[in-house]
């Protein structure tokens, strides 16, 4: 279990200190009913395939990640030492549940997955990832993506 | 993370997402949030439990049927309890029996450094053959690679900044990652070893040799007045966590 008052008071005050961006306007997409939510699953965790360049500081752009990815071909190049990377050593659903998802569309508990997943490198500036977030939507759009998920590390 | 959030719902898709830190949460309000209370790095809580994946996911899912006024901060009503094998101290997979344990010297160290690699390589070779997963290979190199690129940048052998066409530093982090997946992959071979994060993390910069090699490439790194230099050696090497071990 992980609390900030868990924390060590150098880490929780680094973690505190961490700037975070304020929004003046809250945008709110109306209900959704579940078992007709298309679902994207996108990763802060600096993932991407095997063979693609790996994720540089300060990078804003993502990486695609296709539905039926084989699991050795995920890895992680986040530029942060400062999390746990066992978990997602010993199960990749620990940080990327792309399986645990399709377990839930099996189940009906949502409608389905869209056919590519998306990673981004959280160490960045979110407003220097706007443009790429922005651009991605439309894409995903085009995929009948109506949910995202975004699960950070 | 939440950022993120933002940007995708103004263009029109409903998001959801886990927040690990809630304080960031509540600044940074994202239209639908699930705060969960796990490790950084875990936030599905536990490794090898898909009955609580789920049901993480399907708590984070269900906020998608709000309908505004957002935004929405729920918290996870469970710990991720139950991920431990606690074996106590990790026994380390190579015997240091005939090795000295306190090398003075940056060529004894280098030494142990070699040998500790070649002991982890039969390790890791039995961890490849359990799992058809591996995580290390994001440097594209092998681990004698690694120890070699290691003991060359101490020894003041590479000349530019860049090597094989990369830059020097993200090689250095990259290699570093990789090390460390190596080792842990190694050390989660032997039977009823600890899942543990901490546990596995202090096993690492406390016990091995390739946590002082890492070291001494960090001191190197602050050598170098090159700005990619000094964020690898004060940021991107050691986590902040395990600095006190070599704080001199």
């Amino acid at each position: 279990m992980v609390r900030l008052n868990q924390y060590s008071e150098s880490e929780r005050q680094h973690l505190l200190d961490l700037p975070c961006p304020v929004y003046e306007s809250s945008p709110f997409v109306g209900g959704l009913q579940l078992r007709e939510a298309r679902v994207a699953l996108i990763s802060t965790a600096g993932l991407h395939r095997r063979a693609d360049r790996p994720f540089g500081v300060g990078e804003s752009g993502y990486r695609l990640i296709p539905k039926d990815i084989n699991p050795n071909d995920l890895v992680m190049s986040h530029i942060s030492t400062n999390f746990d990377r066992t978990g997602f050593q010993q199960d990749l659903n620990i940080v990327f549940p792309l399986q645990r998802l399709g377990e839930l569309v099996k189940d009906g508990f949502i409608g389905s997955l869209a056919e590519y997943h998306y990673s981004f490198m959280g160490a960045t500036d979110p407003a220097r990832m706007e443009q790429e977030a922005r651009n991605l939507s439309a894409i995903m759009k085009k995929d009948q993506v109506n949910a995202v998920l975004l699960v950070p590390v | 993370m939440g950022g993120l959030s933002h940007y995708i719902e103004a263009e029109g898709i409903a998001t959801t997402q886990i927040s690990l830190i809630r304080e960031h949460t509540v600044t940074i309000r994202p239209p639908r949030a699930l705060w969960v209370s796990f490790p950084l790095g875990r936030p599905l809580g536990t490794p090898n439990q898909p009955e609580f994946q789920r049901d993480v996911l399907k708590h984070a899912l269900r906020l998608l049927e709000y309908s505004p006024p957002g935004p929405v901060l729920e918290d996870y009503p469970h710990d991720a309890a139950g991920d431990d094998i606690e074996a106590g101290a990790l026994a380390c997979p190579v015997s240091f029996g005939t090795i000295p344990q306190a090398a003075t010297s940056r060529d004894a160290l280098m030494q142990e450094f070699q040998d500790e690699v070649d002991n982890m390589k039969t390790w890791y070779d039995i961890a490849r053959e359990k799992s058809l997963r591996a995580t290390a290979g994001i440097s594209g190199l092998g681990p004698d690679q690694i120890a070699a690129l290691f003991r060359d940048f101490i020894e003041n052998k590479i000349a530019g900044p860049e090597l094989h066409g990369e830059k020097l530093s993200d090689l250095l982090r990259l290699a570093a990652e990789d090390l460390k997946a190596y080792y842990f992959a190694a050390i989660s071979a032997q039977p009823g070893q600890s899942t543990n994060a901490a546990t596995l993390s202090d096993w690492f910069w406390g016990e091995t040799c390739a946590a002082r090699v890492l070291n001494e490439v960090r001191k190197c790194c602050l050598n170098i007045a090159a700005k990619d230099m000094q964020l690898a050696g004060k940021l991107l090497l050691i986590p902040r966590s395990q600095m006190h071990r070599f704080e001199e």
